[in-house]
């Protein structure tokens, strides 16, 4: 029997206190949140709600359709599509080509004012399939070459329109700045020229803040082919307003840029004339080119389609509080009624 | 006293074909049950031949050839060096990262880029450091807690001396010396204890929960030796490291001999040394091979059935998202042929670079590489078309619910003070679809706390026991030497029976009191003394394998039959304050052949009394009826009347042996046991020439109390359409019992038992089983046609032995079409593996969910095959627990966790995916449709930092916090109309119609959003940042008002997320547009200027909701399903309630409960 013989270890290490029992209680501590009883608000659609909520958005929208629809009617546009007028009859075959000859492209116009137009009075050209959101387009821009003078080189997004084809930087680079449109307008009413200001026509944070005060352009518009407007090297970026309003790029093919504001009142019958120099090619793409006067109502332009929505939405929620009137009245549920209940239906069978 | 046999070695081939449960189904008959099914088939040859070697006290020959694995563990997963690798390389496993990484490597490509290069990688970035940061911390504990581990002490011997030395430097083939509650830091085979005959009580709490003491035994080959004096050397082959912590193959060469050690010979890492005060082994797995490390794995992972059905739906969003692409680039192809020839002119083309010298094409690579980009371009910018950020939100939601569910107070036990545990966190939505409940009985319908209830003695029945209340009475106690010792647990006493056994003299009274010495004396218990804060009062603690037997020691001791000491040799019982020694001289343990065991007793009168204690069916045979036939008729009569209430009953019987017959026992009792060769055969043939016509003494009857709440849980349970089976390992009147007592079972039913022993007898009984039930179920048709009488209910009771037969055969089928017309199933006597294989018959077979609950080691391949395994942890071990989903204390918490958690965790997560989808679709729309206006070229409109912080920032949060925090109904609600669960089960919340009819609604509102803009600014002067941000902030409106449509309950917090993301959409656009160098700059502060803008927001808010609208209330007032009834129910009893309050002009609240 060994049973006392290694003394020198018997019990000797007290580490084994782990057996204490530990009475500290794991109740999970109570409190509203834990337990999903924070307070609640839960609302249900009862037919009451339902039909007031249809109600109210009928009161609401079919006034501002009304409104809406009205601020567009008052709105006088004058639009006046000139790409292929003024292009001489025998040239007509080919557009490109002639729109590419050095000839004269000088064009007049004649618009009739239909109704009296307050000032301030917007001159717009409108582009239609003009993707000014193409990808390779909307890239192709350096917006911390507009701003900086210090950041001249920064062409690398610029491409096909960095350089020049000896390796000088262009300033301002790009597709966009490239391809600024170039038809001019001059406007006369009985013989009057009618002052056109194009002071104004951007966005003051554009001219404050992107377009640099102390860049200018360099090499623009030096390659072998042309895109559009030359700029004045002498002017600076920020008061290029023409190159700003292009460089916001439109959301959509057919889209308007302003061109100046007219700030005279046109009376109803007054003609005008218009001697518009038809430089820009939109002939390679059977783009359509259009002049537009509009005055603009407290919701913008021309566009009827708001103030139809509106009705409609509005008419449709009327109709649909009327179906749901009938129905309440016609076939109503009681709500929380327990013999609803799938299993009190078919009692047995589930 | 050693039970050992030497005879069983090696019968590896054997024991490897059954499941490594099976051998101990239940820890009550664990080692006897495994020798002597050891020794039945001997003859096999020695442990395989890549067994482990391990040369006794020589760790330098043992780690020769091989090096085993030293003892330091390592739970940790990475190290320093390995972190930034092998977590991104996991990270990666997950396909959304994939799918992440590949775009954002697209994206990279020059010709590609449709985003910035930081725009694209930032949600990447972003989400791998979130995930970085979590892993590392979590590893990082992991590691602070290996080392804690590793730097703990223990005494090896070193050159014949016990040094201290540190766990992680033991060796395989040392020699170490544990003391006293010390816990091991290794497996290792026992040599010698402190106790003479080699016996050390070993708790294994920290490996399976299980408290009670265990017995381990060392081989007497080794236990005289003493290593420090005489130089022990030897050989142990052994088996290779394994994960079953119950088996253990090997033998030990030792001075020539060789010896078969088992599991009783190992104790393993874990567990700690009790009442020995030292004991030697030898270390054979050491660190990371140890049984403890090797189960240390988490559950194996398992995937929400929403997510399985959700992969469906997003192939078919990968599928849109194909043809989204191809659309864009079939037509851009298309375009760039019909411009072929104006390319080079077009302003906004311009195929041609002439800043080169020489004149090239600028980024053309002819229309076919063009569609090819363009393709992968469009991938690009419609890639949260597939909701990646789902499956992150998800896991979000997932963690909410979590922690949800573990600190509901109403899933908190107070008895085991435990909470709930979320244990996988990927499947907490499939709690609300269970269509089967698979449950254990012991342990898990029952506290597995044996009560003794009452007695049948000499042919009288006692049962009139009644419950102890603390004041009344204290039980019996015994005073020695001013000290107070009492049982630790209290059982209630029949007063007669109490009154009987204090007499000694009368016929009766020795009646009792031999019954009540068997109880003491016929076991295997050990009582323990345990300290109270009183210093007066100890508690008797009786420890042992068996709860039964645990019960009917402190019976005895109720009645004054106190056990207080039992050795090897004697047991000492305090008999109504008289101290009596017994000598134990021989006992034959149970086995499952006998189904008894026996005790030969030494008494102080120089008598020789054998008692048996043992199952009726057995004892019954073994009992001498022509003694008293009258006690007899009336015992069994008793017994009868016991089981039918449920109880488990034991049937007592003695004999006085005369000394011839004794010696006789004797001596072929010890030729037995020391026999080398069938010791375990021999022994049962020495059992069986002793337990012969007994007389019976009386039976006893245990209840195996129901948990509280078990009925009524299955009730609710079967309300809500899930079906609940039983599957045990006990025997068919048991199952039934508890079948009737906890409700499962009514008397209504129409019980169908299957009990055969062949395949043809299974296959006929089966097969009539059909017929039956076609007959029951047509009959009750027929008359529930005429007067509406309820389906006849039937119950199917088969076990384990037909199961055989039927299980991984062409019967499963008909099994299957069986019980699928049944309501109730019980499985009596399976073993672990067919229980999964039933679950397995039903989750393939029928398609539904299943959830499987148990608490036992047995039931752990059960809880593993289910959908939803479910652990209960409570008496039997942390098995059951380890393996499971969830775990928790009460069965009856499942009522709250199905009702309650799981419905809303289901309705929760099938929305937010819905919506998700709704949410990516809607905007990828938007982008689509403006492709279209782009000469399919993929401008975007909406900034490139918009569109990554769309799902980031814009639109996460609110769908989060309706995700956790959204409830469709109120608990109390839930719990009232479990068939309210019914909604998950038929999958009414997230199916492919509701999937479709989102789709077409998403369609509809990106109409709405895009066109409305669209035509109300066309042919306007609006440019592309202005209109992008108009259609950022419209889309991100829609979205969240969408959601606010379906939020059943707003809580401060929703409305916070909801709002809060909206402003924070205003506030990201206008921080977006004052950055000069952004081509969008000032755009916001313009547009928003213009009155026309906040019209359309208006206008498209409204007419994108209108159909949606309007369905909704179609569907709620016309075809109302059960919840939105249930809801309407809560808001009418509110008002009534309200309305009473405020009559009797006492507001009533929700009860604070605390």
């Amino acid at each position: 029997m060994n049973s006392n013989t290694p003394s020198t270890s018997a019990g000797g290490t007290g580490s084994a206190d782990s057996t204490a029992p530990r009475r500290n209680s794991k109740r999970p501590k109570y409190s509203r949140f834990t337990q999903q009883e924070l307070p609640a608000c839960k609302p249900i659609l009862t037919p009451k709600w339902v039909i007031s909520a249809f109600l109210l958005v009928s009161v609401i929208f079919i006034p501002i359709g009304v409104v809406s629809l009205f601020a567009s009617r008052n709105v006088v546009e004058i639009i006046d599509r000139y790409e292929t007028d003024c292009i001489p009859l025998d040239s007509r075959n080919d557009k490109v080509g002639f729109i590419q000859s050095p000839q004269d492209k000088t064009c007049n116009r004649t618009l009739t004012v239909p109704k009296r137009m307050k000032q301030p009075i917007y001159v717009y050209y409108q582009l239609d399939n003009f993707y000014q959101n193409h990808r390779r387009y909307v890239k192709s821009r350096s917006d911390q070459q507009l701003r900086n003078p210090g950041k001249e080189d920064d062409t690398s997004s610029c491409d096909p329109e960095d350089t020049t084809a000896d390796g000088m930087r262009i300033v301002p680079c790009g597709l966009i700045a490239w391809s600024l449109f170039n038809d001019t307008y001059d406007f006369t009413r009985n013989n009057q020229p009618v002052t056109l200001n194009k002071r104004d026509i951007s966005w003051k944070s554009d001219r404050d803040h992107k377009f640099g005060k102390k860049v200018y352009p360099k090499n623009f518009q030096n390659n072998t082919l042309v895109g559009g407007a030359r700029l004045d090297p002498s002017k600076s970026l920020s008061e290029q307003e023409n190159l700003i309003v292009w460089m916001r790029t439109a959301a959509l093919p057919t889209f308007r840029k302003l061109y100046g504001k007219i700030e005279v009142d046109l009376q109803a019958g007054d003609v005008i004339n218009v001697e518009l120099q038809n430089n820009y090619n939109t002939y390679s793409f059977n783009g359509k080119k259009k002049l537009v006067l509009s005055t603009t109502s407290w919701l913008g332009g021309k566009n009827d389609f708001l103030g139809i929505a509106y009705l409609v939405v509005g008419g449709l929620c009327f109709f649909l509080a009327m179906v749901f009137t009938i129905i309440y009245l016609v076939k109503p549920r009681q709500l929380g009624d327990p013999s609803y209940l799938s299993w009190n239906r078919n009692p047995g069978g589930r | 006293m050693d039970s050992n046999s030497n005879s069983y070695s090696q019968l590896q081939n054997e024991n490897s074909s059954l499941p490594d449960f099976i051998r101990n189904s239940s820890s009550q008959r664990s080692t006897s049950s495994i020798q002597s099914f050891h020794s039945k088939a001997s003859g096999g040859h020695s442990v395989k031949e890549d067994a482990r070697l391990v040369y006794i006290n020589d760790p330098e020959k043992t780690n020769e050839k091989f090096e085993f694995a030293k003892n330091s563990i390592r739970t940790g997963k990475y190290s320093i060096l390995t972190f930034l690798p092998r977590n991104l390389f996991e990270q990666f496993h997950r396909v959304a990262y994939i799918y992440f990484l590949v775009i954002a490597i697209l994206n990279q490509l020059p010709q590609l880029a449709v985003f910035g290069r930081g725009a694209s990688i930032m949600p990447l970035a972003f989400v791998l450091l979130v995930t970085a940061v979590k892993d590392g911390y979590e590893d990082y504990r992991r590691h602070r807690s290996d080392n804690i581990e590793n730097n703990r002490l223990a005494w090896v011997l070193v050159n014949d001396q016990f040094q201290q030395k540190k766990w992680k430097d033991m060796r395989v083939g040392e020699i170490v010396k544990i003391s006293a509650n010390e816990t091991l830091p290794c497996d290792m085979v026992l040599l010698s204890t402190s106790d003479t005959t080699g016996v050390a009580y070993i708790q294994t709490t920290n490996l399976d929960g299980e408290s009670n003491l265990k017995t381990r035994y060392a081989k007497q080959e080794t236990q005289m030796k003493n290593p420090e004096k005489e130089k022990i050397s030897g050989l142990i082959k052994c088996e290779k490291p394994n994960r079953n912590i119950y088996g253990f193959q090997a033998n030990m060469e030792i001075d020539g001999k060789r010896v078969s050690l088992g599991p009783s010979n190992i104790i393993l890492r874990g567990c700690e040394l009790k009442n020995t005060s030292w004991a030697l082994g030898i270390v054979v797995y050491a660190g990371g091979e140890t049984k403890a490390m090797l189960n240390n794995s988490g559950a194996p992972s398992k995937r929400s059935r929403l997510e399985t059905h959700m992969n469906r739906e997003i192939i078919y969003l990968s599928i849109f998202l194909v043809v989204l692409c191809t659309i864009v680039s079939v037509c851009h192809g298309a375009w760039l042929r019909r411009h072929k020839d104006d390319l080079v002119l077009m302003q906004f083309y311009r195929k041609k670079d002439y800043s080169e010298p020489k004149v090239d094409d600028y980024n053309y690579y002819g229309w076919g590489m063009e569609i090819f980009f363009v393709f992968l371009m469009s991938v690009i910018v419609f890639q949260i078309m597939i909701p990646i950020s789902l499956y992150i939100s998800m896991e979000l939601v997932r963690v909410g619910q979590a922690y949800f569910m573990i600190r509901d107070d109403r899933m908190y036990d107070k008895a085991s003070n435990s909470r709930f545990q979320c244990r996988a966190l990927n499947i907490n939505e499939d709690l609300g679809q269970i269509k089967y409940v698979f449950s254990d009985k012991t342990g898990t319908l029952t506290e597995n706390k044996m009560e003794f209830q009452c007695a049948s003695i000499g042919g009288v029945d006692y049962s009139g026991g009644k419950a102890i209340s603390e004041d009344e009475q204290t039980g019996y106690s015994l005073r020695v030497e001013g000290q107070v010792f009492r049982p630790k647990m209290k059982v209630k006493v029949d007063p007669e029976l109490l009154s009987l056994s204090k007499q000694k003299h009368t016929d009766e009274g020795r009646h009792v009191h031999d019954f009540f010495i068997a109880l003491a004396a016929c076991n295997t218990i050990v009582p323990l003394t345990v300290e109270t804060s009183d210093p007066a009062l100890k508690l008797i603690d009786y420890q042992g394998e068996s709860p039964d037997e645990q019960a009917l020691v402190y019976a005895a001791a109720a009645y004054g039959f106190m056990l207080i000491e039992r050795t090897s040799g004697h047991i000492v019982i305090d008999i109504q304050g008289e101290r009596q020694r017994y000598n134990v001289l021989g006992l034959h343990e149970f086995d499952s052949d006998r189904k008894r065991m026996s005790v030969i007793l030494g008494c102080p009168d120089n008598t020789f009394k054998v008692f048996v204690k043992g199952a009726d069916t057995t004892m019954f045979n073994v009992i001498d009826r022509s003694l008293n036939s009258n006690t007899v008729k009336a015992t069994e009569d008793h017994l009868h009347l016991y089981s039918s209430k449920g109880l488990r009953t034991l049937v007592v019987g003695m004999r006085d042996l005369s000394a011839s017959e004794f010696e006789q026992w004797q001596s072929s009792y010890e030729r037995a046991s020391t026999a080398l060769m069938g010791r375990a055969a021999l022994l049962r043939k020495v059992a069986y020439n002793v337990e012969t016509s007994l007389s019976i003494l009386g039976a006893s009857a245990i209840e195996d109390k129901l948990q509280q709440g078990v009925p009524e849980a299955i009730e609710s349970l079967r309300n809500a359409g899930i079906k609940v089976w039983v599957l045990t390992g006990d025997k068919q009147e048991t199952a039934i019992s508890i079948g009737y007592s906890s409700k499962l079972l009514t008397s209504k039913m129409t019980q169908i038992v299957v009990n055969n022993n062949s395949k043809e007898s299974c296959k006929k009984s089966l097969d009539d089983a059909l017929v039956m039930c076609k007959k029951l179920t047509t009959d009750s048709d027929a008359t529930r046609r005429g007067s509406g009488a309820r389906k006849t209910e039937i119950a199917l009771i088969i076990d384990g032995t037909s199961l055989v037969h039927i299980l991984d055969t062409e019967l499963e089928e008909q099994l299957f079409n069986l019980s699928s017309k049944c309501t109730v199933v019980l499985c009596c006597r399976v073993a672990p593996l067919q229980k999964a294989g039933i679950v397995a018959l039903m989750k393939n077979r029928a398609n539904e969910m299943t959830l499987a609950i148990g608490d036992g080691a047995n039931d752990v391949s059960m809880i593993q095959m289910a959908d939803v395994g479910i652990g209960i942890s409570g008496q039997e071990g942390r098995q059951a627990v380890m393996a499971s989903d969830f775990a928790m204390a009460q069965f009856r918490f499942l009522v709250p966790l199905l009702f309650v958690h799981g419905h809303w965790n289901y309705q929760r997560m099938s929305y937010m995916i819905l919506y998700n989808v709704y949410r990516n679709a809607v905007f990828v729309l938007v982008l689509f449709w403006y492709a279209l206006f782009t000469s399919f070229t993929l401008t975007t409109a909406i900034t490139d930092w918009s569109s990554v912080l769309y799902s980031v920032i814009y639109t996460a949060l609110p769908t989060i916090v309706v995700g956790v925090l959204d409830k469709d109904l109120s608990r109390t609600t839930l719990l009232r109309y479990p068939q309210l669960y019914g909604t998950g089960q038929r999958q009414e919340s997230y199916n492919g119609k509701l999937f479709w009819v989102t789709i077409m609604d998403t369609l509809w509102q990106s109409i709405a959003a895009f066109f409305v803009p669209l035509l109300a600014y066309w042919g306007s002067d609006v440019d592309r940042s202005s209109l992008g941000d108009l259609w950022t902030i419209a889309v991100v409106i829609l979205v969240n008002i969408h959601l606010a449509m379906d939020v059943v309950r707003w809580y401060w917090i929703t409305h916070a997320a909801i709002w809060g993301s909206i402003v924070a959409t205003f506030i990201c656009v206008m921080v977006i547009d004052v950055l000069p160098f952004l081509p969008g700059y000032w755009a916001f502060f313009h547009i928003a200027g213009t009155k026309l803008f906040w019209a359309c927001l208006f206008g498209i808010t409204i007419a994108a909701l209108v159909p949606r609208f309007v369905v909704k209330i179609f569907i709620q007032y016309f075809r109302p399903d059960d919840i939105q009834i249930a809801r309407e129910l809560e808001k009418v009893e509110n008002s009534r309630e309200s309305r009473d309050a405020e009559i009797e002009m006492n507001p009533i609240f929700d009860p604070p409960r605390r």
